[in-house]
């Protein structure tokens, strides 16, 4: 047993109201430079609909990820030497109109314009040519449905009659779906890298990128099936989120996290089992899911406990481990699932999914629900749920089905005592049938509905007196520079090479 | 006087040059090391011009190295023409390959708005130089044939004798203009690697094709263990 120790996240979709205040936090932190307008290293996207970049999920263009290949796993498109022949060209590369071409406007026009008839207007310009243009997607461009239905009609989770049923009025629904880095036990990014540029941060597992090492081989934004490394078009390097660690580092949760406004983030260390990341990415679909959670290890058990301090996981971060909120809804409670466990990346981003509105119907100008059981308003959810299942469970309804009855339950159960109008029969049929206890019910809906701060973002501890050490021999190597090994310069950021 | 610049004392510039050069970059700027890849903001005219460029340059410059090692060979085996002309056809095919390919990749970067804000003055310099040298590679091929054969015969032992540090100009004295600026041209070219994108062929990786997929760092310098984790262990 290798137990290592991995920073992990948990999003709670039934709480997010799509506001982009995280994506507007970690674009004022990170990406606010030259060459990556573009990035949106957390964005929030409008289900049904396409995404960003367009149609991401759509392996079949992009080739992303992991697939199976005998009894193990090989990248889709960029492996070892098939990978390393398309070196000059990648086939699969989405360009920047995928995503969208950054622009603003030429404010001066104006100011400068001579008086006339017409009132100046500020023409949109390329933020990378200068040059005019026409706008044709931007950040958020499909958000809400954007006003038509090619975004949820093109969702590549859509089946034929999903989507035409789907744009019936009656129906018609969308869910907000943010997305980080997932800062996968198996990343394709990393596999891919023929540089050795990605690796995995072995203290917290923490996905990063040596720009150092980098050399704009650009395999890692084809092999991501998230899309979640990014080309900055001017340094020429790739780019991708890193868990605000250096807020970690200091005691803060990172910045979308902390600047959550619907509270649906959780943040908290998990133990795995580093020997079996293999056998289980390679493992049959349907399994995937129950494998990556039997992965990660009870941080309670003794023998885990020895196995930890035996592979050099410090015995604060098993603590901080033992406190996780993400161990509680993944593992305890089963409760939350990983976007796409099919690209067999294993990703650390768990999802709670929405429960959604039910379908109704009009009478008489009333919008009026059928009589409702307190399960089978989950079979007339306007949603099928069988898209969920494609998102979030590989196509297997019945672990949504299992998640959003636990919902249900927990729910009916605070109802119960709050309302009264709820036998405590009726609570205990759906308790038996969903397996909770009253005392999970009560401990989920306190870490749902009215987490702190600190019951959300157990950071892992930071142990500074460990990392000024960071592979620096010398530690006067750099006096007088600013941190470790900045230029008191401040025009010699990292430049582009010739 | 010309030719003993040109063909004993420049070759020596460029090679110190390159060498520290690039020993240079790589220490002080390690960042600038990069293909630069434009890919991101312009892939179809990319695909004809880089691949045709590089399949076209990499079987071309393999065959100028193993001539360079195995001379004598390549002078059996062109001793039967059938053989001579199937080498010949060969290599000026992939020489109009990289042609091609490079007329391809200047015209896009020269013609393409976006790609042409990320040029640099350099980006033009090497695009130009390596034009320079396949269009005069070509010409050899074409107009002084075999050039596989003199190469063989003239060009490599030229070549042995600059890198054992005894320059024998006598041997390209005789060379056709067009010929002796291709050899020129490729000493220029390699003065060029530390100064342009050209370091990106110093990187390439290997090492990919056996090293794990994963790979995981250590920032903590040691292993720190628990001293006492069992306390954690709720009895």
């Amino acid at each position: 047993m290798d137990v290592r120790a991995q920073v992990s996240m948990m999003f709670h979709l039934d709480k997010c109201i799509g506001c982009h205040t995280c994506s507007i936090a970690c674009k004022n932190i990170w990406t606010d430079r030259e060459g990556t307008e573009y990035m949106w290293w957390n964005n929030v996207e409008t289900k049904p609909g396409t995404g960003y970049p367009t149609q991401w999920e759509d392996q079949g263009k992009y080739k992303g990820g992991w697939e199976p290949k005998g009894d193990t796993i090989k990248l889709r498109a960029t492996d070892k030497f098939r990978g390393l022949a398309n070196i000059f060209h990648q086939p699969h590369l989405p360009t920047i109109d995928d995503y969208y071409e950054p622009w603003t406007y030429k404010y001066k026009d104006l100011f400068d314009t001579e008086a006339g008839d017409d009132q100046p207007t500020a023409r949109p310009i390329s933020l990378i040519t200068g040059e005019y243009m026409d706008i044709n997607a931007g950040p958020n461009w499909d958000d809400d449905l954007g006003g038509s239905e090619i975004y949820a009609r093109n969702d590549p989770n859509l089946n034929e009659g999903e989507r035409e049923v789907l744009l019936e009025i009656e129906r018609l629904v969308f869910f907000y779906l943010p997305r980080i880095c997932n800062h996968c036990l198996n990343p394709a990014c990393v596999a891919s890298c023929p540089s050795g540029a990605l690796h995995k941060r072995g203290e917290d597992g923490i996905v990063l990128l040596d720009q150092n090492v980098c050399r704009a081989w650009r395999y890692c934004i084809s092999a991501c099936p998230y899309k979640k490394t990014y080309f900055n078009w001017k340094t020429g390097k790739s780019e991708k989120c890193i868990l605000c660690f250096p807020r970690i580092e200091s005691g803060q949760p990172p910045a979308c996290f902390h600047s959550c406004v619907g509270r649906i983030r959780y943040l908290g260390v998990v133990l795995y089992d580093a020997e079996k990341i293999e056998e289980y990415a390679s493992a049959p679909e349907s399994e995937l899911i129950q494998r990556q959670r039997d992965m990660i290890l009870n941080p309670h058990d003794p023998e885990v406990i020895e196995a930890a301090g035996k592979s050099g996981v410090h015995f604060s971060m098993i603590e901080a481990a033992q406190k996780s909120p993400v161990y509680k809804f993944v593992k305890e409670w089963d409760m939350a699932l990983p976007l796409h466990p099919e690209f067999r990346t294993l990703p650390m981003l768990f999802y709670i999914p929405p429960l959604l509105p039910v379908i109704g119907y009009v009478e008489k100008g009333n919008y009026r629900l059928d009589d409702e059981e307190f399960f089978t308003t989950l079979d007339k959810a306007r949603l099928p749920m069988r898209y969920l299942a494609s998102l979030f469970a590989a196509g297997d309804e019945s672990r949504i089905r299992s998640v959003l009855e636990k919902m249900l339950a927990v729910r009916m159960y605070r109802r119960a005592q709050e309302v009264d109008d709820i036998t405590p029969e009726q609570v205990k049929v759906l308790l038996e049938r969903t397996g909770l206890t009253e005392k999970e019910c009560e401990e989920i809906y306190r870490l749902t509905a009215l987490p702190t701060f600190e019951d959300r973002f157990v950071l892992p501890p930071s142990h500074r007196e460990y990392q000024t050490e960071l592979a620096i021999d010398d530690p006067y190597t750099f006096k007088a520079e600013i941190g470790v090994g900045g230029s008191l310069n401040i025009d010699d950021r990292p430049h582009r090479g010739l | 006087m010309t030719d003993y610049l040109l063909f004993a004392v420049f070759p020596y510039i460029c090679l110190v040059m390159a060498i520290v050069g690039s020993i240079w970059r790589y220490t002080s700027d390690r960042f600038s090391y990069s293909s630069l890849s434009s890919q991101f903001l312009e892939t179809r005219q990319l695909f004809w011009g880089s691949v045709a460029w590089h399949y076209g340059i990499l079987i071309a410059l393999t065959a100028h190295f193993v001539a360079f090692l195995i001379p004598d060979t390549i002078l059996w085996w062109n001793g039967v023409p059938a053989r001579l002309y199937a080498m010949e056809v060969t290599g000026f095919v992939f020489g109009l390959l990289a042609l091609a390919g490079v007329i391809f990749l200047l015209i896009r970067r020269i013609t393409t708005p976006r790609i042409r804000v990320v040029s640099s003055k350099m980006d033009y310099v090497l695009l130009i130089a390596l034009l320079l040298q396949v269009a005069t590679g070509i010409w050899t091929a074409l107009f002084y044939r075999w050039g596989s054969s003199w190469y063989s015969a003239f060009g490599v032992p030229y070549l042995w004798s600059v890198l054992e540090l005894r320059p024998d100009i006598q041997l390209v004295n005789n060379l056709p203009v067009i010929t002796r600026i291709h050899i020129v041209n490729a000493y220029f070219i390699v003065l060029l690697i530390p100064f342009t994108r050209l370091v990106h062929f110093l990187s390439i990786p290997v090492e990919y094709i056996w090293r794990p997929h994963q790979i995981v760092r250590w920032y903590q310098r040691e292993k720190v263990t628990a001293p006492n984790a069992s306390s954690l262990v709720k009895s």
